[in-house]
């Protein structure tokens, strides 16, 4: 049977590679949703087509990642994805409805007459809620989850507390800010000067919602607290979070220098950085404090069937996205755009 | 009433109520995209605006309908996880790389290059937006091919070994990719999805002849979904056929649950009609042809066929939904066929397009490809029931450790979604049905135009600031 095992450490390959299209789904489906958490804010209708025009072509590809994230994670890591899954039982069934209507949305909006204002709140709840599930899942797995045996041994209502209701927040104000700084990039006149605006407040947002996170998580988890704390680890992780609050300024600077595309570029910095200092937290764990990343790994020739394809598609699937984008690229104007 | 609160029923109902929702919009997405292929490229080869006039309705029915495919899809790579998690583990070695491919192969290829297709009119060439259709038409299939594989696999297992932790490991991947039961499944599905598209498209090209609209156009769709009906339902029914023969082969007791038989016989006969009743163990009033069920199932007028009651009672499918379901689905299939020979006949006598009777029947027979496939993929399950991989594992075994209280919840929540959602869905492709392709002013791939032809088209009639 053809096994890599031998070869490369295939467990540790898989989980960086899951956690790389987590980040890609995060970044590109973040400011997706970013839009439609923002959508009723905008301060007209033509706006909100420019808004829809400008992430139409690419929303079901940057959803794509999340189904390859959940259908790698039982690929690669069997055991993690059927404990995950009853675990998050409410949040993710939350999230899948989400991601129904603001789906959906794009097909129908366009479609509607009297009806549009239908799909412009199922675009916005739908999108707010997933972000915000999404964001509850991060915070549910972050403090651990019971397991016995082989499967989730909680209850249903595990992930339901101020913890993980904090840092559903704080994603939908990080997607927001990615939306904005999106629409900065994307879009000119009146909607630009309003997402300039409205990522202002967010930057704000996402600095609160950062440092309340950054406090409660190490007192929250004693494992947590020895890795950020003992020495010489504090000097190299002290860097995270110093290179989130410089971005973030960052940021600020350039909305009001009236730069386009740096805002964007340098809030999906933002976002890098606190992946990062979250991984770390979590290193080795796939289930945090209760299954590592090699305790769940997939049979040796399992792991090594997938990776011989992705070695290939991988960088075939990156090549087209980009070919997408630059496809679309420049301003979007109102009409241009739906067919 | 506590049956029915059972988190095993729910979740099966759950899981039921999803994937046949689910496989309608590909049912019909994988027919239309490979149809728009052929469309594009005859209107390319030919330069008649005809072809470009359908192309263009029908590429946004299919946005639609392709919508609804990939969220609804979305939901069931998780329901695996949520709802089955003990068989996530104990399977994930071997389904989790298949499914693993799907998304690598099919997924992002379609859901990048549908972004072409459906936004790229402006800026790319004609041949460019030809390949992206051909693109989206190849991902639909292979995303069929690897789906298909593994649920060939809970059917026909092959290829693995079960460990002394009980999970299932692979030994073998061109034995389980290609399980027994695959090649027929996987060609049986293509096709059928094929029909269901075609007998849609000449429905409304019957309608629109109906009603002496846009007769150009209404002539392609009811001319070109009856060639696909003249030759692949018969071809259906041959690769039904053979299908059968295969599971007569691999999984016998769903054949016997389809057949209604209960002793096992030789010379066993087809019973066209009847009452299966499982607690009496018989099939009531039965309307029988002697020996035909042999004949088929054996090539052999005597040939021995095995009866339900060959199995204990608790390896038994539930019969009655098999045994109907079957019968839908060949009857339609069946009708099918009779559809493509009125059509022959008719073409000779240079009255297809003209005989309102046959415009009405087509009309008719518009859904009958969703419930052909409807009915086809519950004979398929629950047919294999109560295993959820053939003799090998049980469905009651597979089951996540999540309470009923969640799960009728979570029930509840789909169908209320999807009655919402999917009504709409319907809803609007009946009203991009009832606009009709409209002849365009601009000539396709016309670049240096201010819109996309399909913008200014839609934008004209509402009058609204956008389309
Ligand atoms: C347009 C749709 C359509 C049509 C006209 C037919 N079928 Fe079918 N059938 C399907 C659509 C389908 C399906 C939905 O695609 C299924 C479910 C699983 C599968 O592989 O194909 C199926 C399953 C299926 C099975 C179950 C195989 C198994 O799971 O073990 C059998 C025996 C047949 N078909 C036989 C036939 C026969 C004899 C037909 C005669 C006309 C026929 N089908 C017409
Ligand atoms: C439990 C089984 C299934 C799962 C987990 C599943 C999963 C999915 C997912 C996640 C998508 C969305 C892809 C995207 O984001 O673009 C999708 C779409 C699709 N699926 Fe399924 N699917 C299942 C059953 C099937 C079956 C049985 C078929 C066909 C034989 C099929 C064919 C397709 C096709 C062609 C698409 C493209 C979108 C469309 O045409 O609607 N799927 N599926
Ligand atoms: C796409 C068309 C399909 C339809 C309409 C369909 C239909 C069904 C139905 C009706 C059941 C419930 C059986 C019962 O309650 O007795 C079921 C069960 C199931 N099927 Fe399918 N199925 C489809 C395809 C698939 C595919 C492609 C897979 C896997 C790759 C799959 C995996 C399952 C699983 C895991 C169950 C749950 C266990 C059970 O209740 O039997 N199905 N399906």
């Amino acid at each position: 049977m053809f096994d890599l095992s031998a070869v490369v450490d295939l467990p540790l390959i898989w989980y960086l590679l899951i956690l790389t299209a987590v980040l890609l789904y995060v970044i590109l489906d973040g400011f997706d949703l970013g839009i439609g958490i923002l959508f009723p804010f905008a301060p007209g209708n033509s706006c909100r087509d420019r808004m829809m025009n400008s992430i139409a072509p690419f929303w079901d590809g940057n959803e794509t990642w999340l189904v390859l994230g959940g259908g790698g994670l039982l690929a690669a890591f069997p055991l993690a994805y059927a404990i995950l899954m009853p675990a998050l039982y409410i949040p993710v069934i939350l999230m899948l409805l989400g991601l129904i209507f603001r789906g959906v949305a794009f097909e129908f909006r366009f479609k509607a007459h009297r009806s549009r204002i239908v799909w412009d709140y199922a675009f916005h709840l739908g999108s707010l809620t997933a972000a915000y599930m999404q964001g509850v899942i991060i915070g549910t797995a972050v403090q651990g989850i019971t397991v016995s045996g082989r499967s989730f041994a909680g209850g249903p209502f595990d992930w339901c507390n101020a913890y993980s209701l904090m840092t559903g927040l704080g994603l939908v104000l990080g997607y927001g800010l990615l939306g904005a700084t999106w629409l900065v990039m994307k879009t000119g006149d009146d909607t630009q000067a309003w997402a300039r605006r409205s990522s202002a407040y967010l930057l704000i947002g996402v600095g609160v919602a950062l440092l309340m996170v950054s406090v409660s998580m190490p007192l929250m988890s004693e494992e947590i607290r020895r890795l950020w704390f003992a020495r010489p680890n504090i000097y190299y992780l002290a860097l995270l979070p110093s290179i989130a609050a410089a971005l973030l300024v960052a940021i600020w600077i350039d909305l009001n220098r009236g730069r386009e595309y740096r805002p964007f570029l340098l809030s999906i910095g933002v976002f890098l950085a606190c992946y990062l200092g979250l991984g770390v937290s979590l290193w080795p764990w796939l289930i945090p404090f209760a299954v590592t990343f090699r305790e769940a790994a997939a049979a040796g020739p399992s792991q090594s069937l997938l990776l011989v394809g992705t070695v290939f598609l991988l960088p075939m699937i990156l090549g087209y996205t980009a070919f997408c984008y630059y496809l679309f690229r420049g301003k979007v104007s109102h009409e241009a755009g739906y067919h | 009433m506590l049956d029915v609160l059972d988190p095993q029923m729910l979740a099966r109902i759950q899981f039921a109520f999803t994937i046949s929702f689910h496989i309608l919009f590909p049912a019909f997405t994988i027919g239309l995209a490979s149809w728009l292929a052929v469309l594009e490229w005859r209107w390319l080869k030919t330069g008649d605006p005809v072809f470009a006039e359908v192309y263009r309705m029908w590429v946004k029915i299919f946005a639609v309908t392709f919508g609804m495919g990939v969220v609804s899809g979305v939901v069931m790579s998780f329901q695996f996880g949520t709802n089955w998690s003990v068989f996530s583990d104990r399977t994930g070695n071997i389904l989790g790389p298949l499914l693993g491919y799907e998304v690598l192969t099919a997924f992002f290829l379609e859901a990048s290059f549908l972004g072409v297709m459906l936004f790229g009119w402006n800026r790319v060439s004609p041949k460019m937006h030809f390949a992206a259709t051909v693109i989206v038409a190849a991902g639909t299939l292979i995303s069929a091919f690897w789906i298909l594989s593994a649920n060939s696999w809970m059917q026909t297992p092959r290829g693995f070994e079960i460990g002394a932790d009980g999970l299932f490991y692979p030994t073998d991947w061109i034995a389980l990719i290609f399980s027994p039961s695959f090649p027929y499944r996987f060609v049986h599905m293509v096709v059928a999805a094929y029909l269901t598209t075609a007998f849609v498209v000449a429905g409304v090209g019957a309608y629109y002849l109906f009603r002496g609209l846009h007769r150009p156009q209404a002539r392609v769709m009811l001319g070109m979904g009856m060639i696909m009906a003249v030759f692949m339902a018969p071809a259906q029914l041959i690769f039904g056929d053979l299908h059968g023969l295969n599971t007569f082969e691999h999984q016998p007791a769903k054949v016997a649950a389809m057949e209604g038989l209960w002793e096992t016989q030789r010379g066993a006969p087809l019973k066209l009609f009847g009452w299966p009743d499982q607690e009496a163990e018989t099939t009531r009033w039965s309307v029988e042809v002697p020996k035909l069920s042999s004949l088929i199932l054996t090539h052999d007028l005597d040939g021995q066929v095995r009866g339900l009651k060959a199995w204990p009672a608790d390896q038994r499918p539930p019969v009655a939904l098999v045994f109907w379901t079957f019968r839908i689905m060949v009857g339609l299939g069946l009708l099918m066929i009779l559809t493509g020979l009125a059509a022959l006949v008719l073409h000779w006598r240079r009255r297809l397009f003209e005989t309102r009777a046959f415009q009405v029947w087509c009309m008719a027979m518009a859904p009958a490809g969703f419930i052909c496939v409807l009915a086809g993929w519950f004979v398929t399950e629950v047919g294999r029931q109560p295993w959820i991989v053939q003799d090998l594992m049980r469905t009651a075994e597979a089951l996540s450790p999540v309470g009923p209280g969640p799960v009728a919840i979570s029930l509840t929540a789909f169908v209320v979604t999807y009655v919402f959602i999917f009504g709409a869905g319907a809803y609007y492709t009946l009203r991009l049905i009832a606009q009709g392709p409209a002849a365009e002013p601009h000539t396709y791939g016309d670049h240096g135009i201010a819109q996309p032809p399909l913008v200014a088209k839609l934008a004209s009639p509402t009058g609204g600031d956008h389309v």
